[in-house]
């Protein structure tokens, strides 16, 4: 296991009505992503646990570029991820956007 | 039945909570932002998952309070890791200090993790117990099967020790799955990737005309609900006279079937017209072709 912890953000025009749930299953090539309302300055902090060593970078551009589109702030967003890819963890993280947003 | 068709088989856990409850009624016990997960995962490298496959909690159904658990599929196999046990045995013990008007249990599982296989089993002996508890109180627990792991292991015995089963003809219920009869026993014994062989042996309508399921119900959740409402506020006795019954009719079975080599030859015996399309009846025809052994088998 790999664990990365980082802050991204903040970003113009924060959306900060998004709310707090759970989507994904930490099944094989998938993972569960939990959003967290916290105060944060208008950042936003990934907690990833990850099965899969070595990505460091792929998670940072990921994670970083789906905050940028959706303007995310004042979230802790935790994810375990059991080998998912990048495009799944991106549609993971587009699915809680819209399944939270307007939950605050 | 009501709304539009979806499938038990494919929804997550908390997605057959949501549509088996009255809309939007659910309460979770320790939801994935209190963190209970396994604390022996991580010790081996393993992804953890923030309700250890589990979800908890209590709502309505059809207006009567319920509690229910539903095993997560897709998280190790459905498998029981000590949080996983812990908060199934929670949840029955407080049901008989609340006194709900069932207890649902949506089992889909392989068994014991093997990760943390004694403290998944202690886990299973808690469950067991506390189901007997539930049982005593006259609360009836209410088992559903109808996931892509079946109902296996140590799971598939607390689930004949509650007092309603309800199975899809998807859903698989036995104690040794069967990747594990066959390493065991041999190919020539039970060949694990027959899937009709599987199901003849395992599957939802064999459990139905042994009488094993109470209810079989295709795969839809709306069934699944249909079915749970019907058995509301029946709880059966547990007494040793009901556990001597159960005894006998095993006993009885192992004498009657003992020279059978496939399902469909016990079929016969209980008087199935045409046994070999059971596989293939659709559930109301299944239905008509087996009531009368329900009747005369199991009333």
């Amino acid at each position: 296991m790999q664990t990365l912890e980082f802050e991204v953000g903040p970003c113009a025009n924060p959306d900060r009505s998004i709310g707090s749930g759970l989507v994904g299953v930490v099944g094989s090539g998938n993972l569960e992503v939990l959003f967290e309302p916290a105060d944060l300055n208008d950042k936003v902090k990934f907690v990833i646990a990850t099965s899969v060593h070595g990505f460091d970078e792929t998670w940072h551009a990921v994670t970083r570029s789906c905050a940028e589109r959706y303007r995310l702030a004042n979230l802790v967003i935790t994810i375990n991820d059991a080998g998912a890819t990048p495009a799944v963890v991106s549609l993971r993280l587009m699915q809680a956007v819209e399944e939270f947003r307007g939950g605050l | 039945m009501s709304g539009a068709h979806k499938s038990f088989l494919e929804r997550t856990a908390r997605q057959r909570i949501a549509d088996l409850l009255d809309a939007d009624s659910f309460m979770e016990f320790l939801p994935p932002s209190e963190r209970h997960f396994s604390p022996h995962l991580p010790v081996l490298g393993q992804p953890v998952a923030f309700d250890d496959g589990i979800v908890i909690g209590d709502g309505f159904l059809a207006g009567a309070k319920v509690l229910i658990a539903a095993q997560e599929p897709a998280f190790m196999g459905g498998s029981v890791g000590e949080i996983h046990g812990a908060k199934l045995t929670g949840l029955l013990e407080r049901a008989v200090q609340q006194r709900p008007a069932a207890v649902l249990l949506l089992l889909d599982t392989g068994g014991v993790r093997l990760h943390e296989a004694n403290a998944g089993l202690i886990a299973i002996s808690e469950i067991q117990r506390a189901v007997f508890d539930v049982r005593q109180a006259g609360i009836p627990v209410i088992v559903l099967i109808g996931g892509s792991n079946g109902c296996y292991g140590g799971i598939g015995i607390v689930a004949k020790c509650c007092d309603h089963m309800i199975i899809s003809e998807e859903g698989r219920l036995s104690v040794s799955g069967p990747e594990v009869i066959e390493a065991a026993k041999g190919v020539e014994e039970f060949d694990a990737r027959d899937r009709a062989l599987v199901w003849r042996t395992m599957g939802g309508k064999h459990r139905y005309l042994m009488g094993d399921a109470d209810l079989i119900v295709p795969d839809d959740v709306n069934a699944f609900r249909d079915a749970a409402i019907s058995l509301l506020g029946a709880s059966r006795p547990l007494t040793l006279e009901s556990v001597m019954q159960e005894h006998a009719a095993l006993q009885d079975r192992m004498q009657r079937f003992s020279d059978c080599a496939d399902a469909t030859q016990i079929w016969q015996a209980l008087g199935v017209a045409d046994a070999k399309n059971v596989p293939l009846a659709e559930i109301p025809e299944f239905l008509e072709m087996s009531a009368h052994v329900r009747r005369e088998e199991h009333a």
